[in-house]
């Protein structure tokens, strides 16, 4: 297991009142992402645990484009992966801000 | 003086030998073997039907036990290398040299076979370019051929899965070559003759089915959300705005994420009668809620699919089926039908190169090309308009008068930039070109020419190299819609933002597409079960596919 710590300035925060959000799986070529709300409105913070080693660079590019283009602000969240593409982490994580910002059922 | 017969005299003397150990045309089975040592000679062309679907199997297996200190050095002419026995003759010297087309199961053997040597290769084509020199310099001298079941005329009923057998009986037995076809049966009446007696030389009552391949069934359950979110952005933003009614898709996820999205999403968007009403096309199972919901009028197939017999023999409007109401395929005719009456194509691949060139061979996988590229490229040869054709044509080139102006094909690249085992599809440089220089050959084996690439649609968006001006342009279109890769990293920001004002580049949200809206409730089919239902129970799945 590697385990890869991100702290990004985030331009937007999340909005809504959810405290938290579970979205996918863990299994193999999938990822589960569990988002918290944090005190700081401005900083995104990731922790990834993932069995495929070496691939930082990537990791740090899905995030920083999550970061960019989806209300981050204020989320902790935490990735395990299970070897899962970058096309289904950045899905997996605007499922997440999607969900976290949705109204309690 | 010249003698003006000799082939004929040739095959008089193989069927003369082959007589010794057959009745009339029927051979006998236990005789295989001697039989074929009888009638092939050191050196010939030979053609083993080796389609991409049915194999003429039991002829294949003969021809590998025949002793090769009387037979070798054949030169295989065939356009699939399917079966392990296709192989085996080069092991043991029955076989020297070989042309061929598709190789998709034996892929990596073949790979090794030609790395050491074991292959004498003459060229990897495409369908067409191979039937086309079954008429020209590479007629077979012998073809060994399958068939569902003969009469004792030797009439053939090919069923189904005609596929190549009317093209290559047509080359070997008028180019005075013998030809034998391995049957499951011989009958008294025949459904329908699909090949006449008299160009039939001998037949195998082999006492079963030939092998065949299901190649062409994807389960709907296997479909990814990325996959449905390229099918949602081709259909918004390359069907739509061409109005693409002739079309024939490869046989990827993503496509099959298309046929599975028109009775849902394609309704939604108002599409239905205005887009893929006429296709060149194997009989897709999931094909079948589109048709069931009218959305098609016509189907020409290449080949059939296991367990779609029923289903095909049920929908006589949208087929081509006999008059004992059994598909016929036929590759010949439905490769001219993808090159010449398409306005579409669209496939997935393994690697793009910075140009738009693309490859499904990677270091050590050769899996030939089949028909895409005779679907993925400009029929130079085409006079007939269209309105996606002549569109097409006046985006690659606005300057010259209409009237003047060749229109283009689409043809379209479709994928997730990343693939199997998170292998990058953008690539600096292409497997294909490592292979040619390992080889020494004189070509690459490119599928699809970046010059007849048009579109590529991955899930970051859909790039239109119709429209770009310059080779710069086109390598930052093609970076801009790469995703995640080392290619798309390497992008030039601000000018596939500039590219994407000039709708070079269009964005899911460009298109209104909210990628978080493509979840699998939007395929008419959710599973392989789902598209028995939708059939009617008339299409009946292979036991693999069945997982309820």
């Amino acid at each position: 297991m590697e385990i890869l710590h991100f702290d990004i300035a985030a331009p937007t925060p999340a909005t809504g009142t959810r405290a938290m959000a579970l979205v996918g799986v863990v299994a193999s070529g999938n990822l589960e992402v569990l988002l918290e709300r944090s005190d700081v409105s401005d900083r995104c913070v990731i922790e990834v645990t993932t069995a495929a080693h070496g691939f930082r660079d990537l990791w740090d590019a899905v995030t920083a484009d999550f970061v960019a283009r989806r209300a981050a602000g204020g989320l902790r969240i935490a990735i395990n992966d299970g070897g899962a593409r970058p096309d289904t982490v950045s899905l997996r994580l605007a499922q997440g801000v999607r969900m976290i910002e949705e109204p309690e059922a | 003086m010249r003698q003006w017969n000799t082939r004929k005299t040739l095959r008089e003397e193989r069927i003369a030998a082959g007589g010794a150990f057959a009745t009339g045309k029927t051979i006998d089975p236990a005789r295989l073997v001697d039989f074929l040592e009888a009638v092939l000679r050191p050196s010939d062309r030979v053609c083993i039907e080796g389609d991409n679907q049915k194999q003429a199997d039991v002829l294949a297996r003969g021809l590998a036990a025949v002793d090769p200190a009387r037979i070798h050095d054949l030169h295989m002419v065939q356009s699939g290398v399917v079966l392990p026995e296709h192989l085996d003759i080069f092991e043991t010297g029955i076989a020297k040299r070989l042309d061929f087309s598709y190789s998709g199961p034996q892929s990596a053997r073949i790979a090794k076979m030609l790395f050491g040597g074991k292959i004498e290769l003459g060229a990897i084509h495409t369908y067409l370019e191979l039937f086309a020199r079954y008429f020209v310099d590479l007629t077979p001298q012998v073809a060994l051929i399958a068939a569902v079941s003969a009469d004792r005329h030797g009439n053939l009923y090919t069923g189904p899965n005609t596929e190549d057998t009317p093209t290559v009986v047509e080359a070997t037995s008028f180019g005075s070559g013998l030809v034998i076809a391995q049957v499951g049966e011989i009958v008294d009446t025949l459904p329908r003759v699909d090949i006449p007696g008299d160009q039939v030389h001998f037949v195998l009552d082999a006492g079963r089915p030939f092998y065949v391949e299901p190649l062409f069934t994807r389960d709907p359950a296997a479909m990814t959300e990325t996959q449905i979110l390229t099918a949602m952005l081709a259909i918004k933003g390359l069907y739509e705005p061409y109005g693409v009614r002739r079309l024939n898709h490869g046989i990827g996820f993503n496509t099959a994420a298309i046929e599975l999205l028109l009775p849902t999403y394609g309704e939604k968007l108002g599409l239905k009668g205005k887009i893929c009403t006429h296709w060149a096309l194997n009989p897709h199972p999931t094909l079948i809620p589109a048709i069931e919901a009218g959305w098609v009028e016509q189907v020409h197939c290449f080949g059939s699919e296991v367990g779609m017999e029923d289903y095909l023999a049920a929908r006589p409007d949208i087929f081509f089926t006999g008059p004992d109401g059994s598909l016929r395929s036929n590759r010949a005719f439905s490769q001219t039908a993808g090159l010449y009456a398409c306005d579409m194509f669209i496939g997935s691949t393994l690697q793009i190169d910075l140009a738009g060139h693309s490859s499904t061979i990677t270091a050590n996988r050769i899996a030939g090309f089949g028909g895409a590229p005779n679907m993925g490229s400009d029929a130079r040869g085409r006079r007939h308009p269209s309105a996606p054709w002549l569109q097409a044509g006046a985006e690659a080139d606005p300057d010259t008068a209409a009237p003047l102006r060749r229109g283009r094909k689409l043809v379209v690249q479709i994928g997730e930039t990343f693939g199997e085992g998170n292998a990058p599809l953008f690539v600096e440089k292409l497997g294909a070109l490592e292979l040619a220089e390992k080889l020494d050959l004189d070509l690459a084996p490119i599928m699809v020419y970046a010059d007849d690439t048009t579109h590529i649609v991955t899930e970051e968006g859909i790039a239109n190299l119709l429209l770009c001006r310059t080779a710069d342009e086109r390598e930052q279109a093609i970076r801009g819609v790469a995703g995640f890769t080392e290619i798309g990293r390497g992008r030039d920001t601000a000018m596939v933002e500039r590219l994407r004002a000039r709708k070079i580049i269009q964005r899911p949200e460009d298109l209104g597409i909210d990628p978080l809206d493509a979840n699998r409730n939007m395929l008419a089919a959710r599973s392989i079960k789902d598209l028995m239902l939708a059939s009617g129970g008339l299409y009946r799945p292979p036991s693999r596919f069945r997982n309820w």
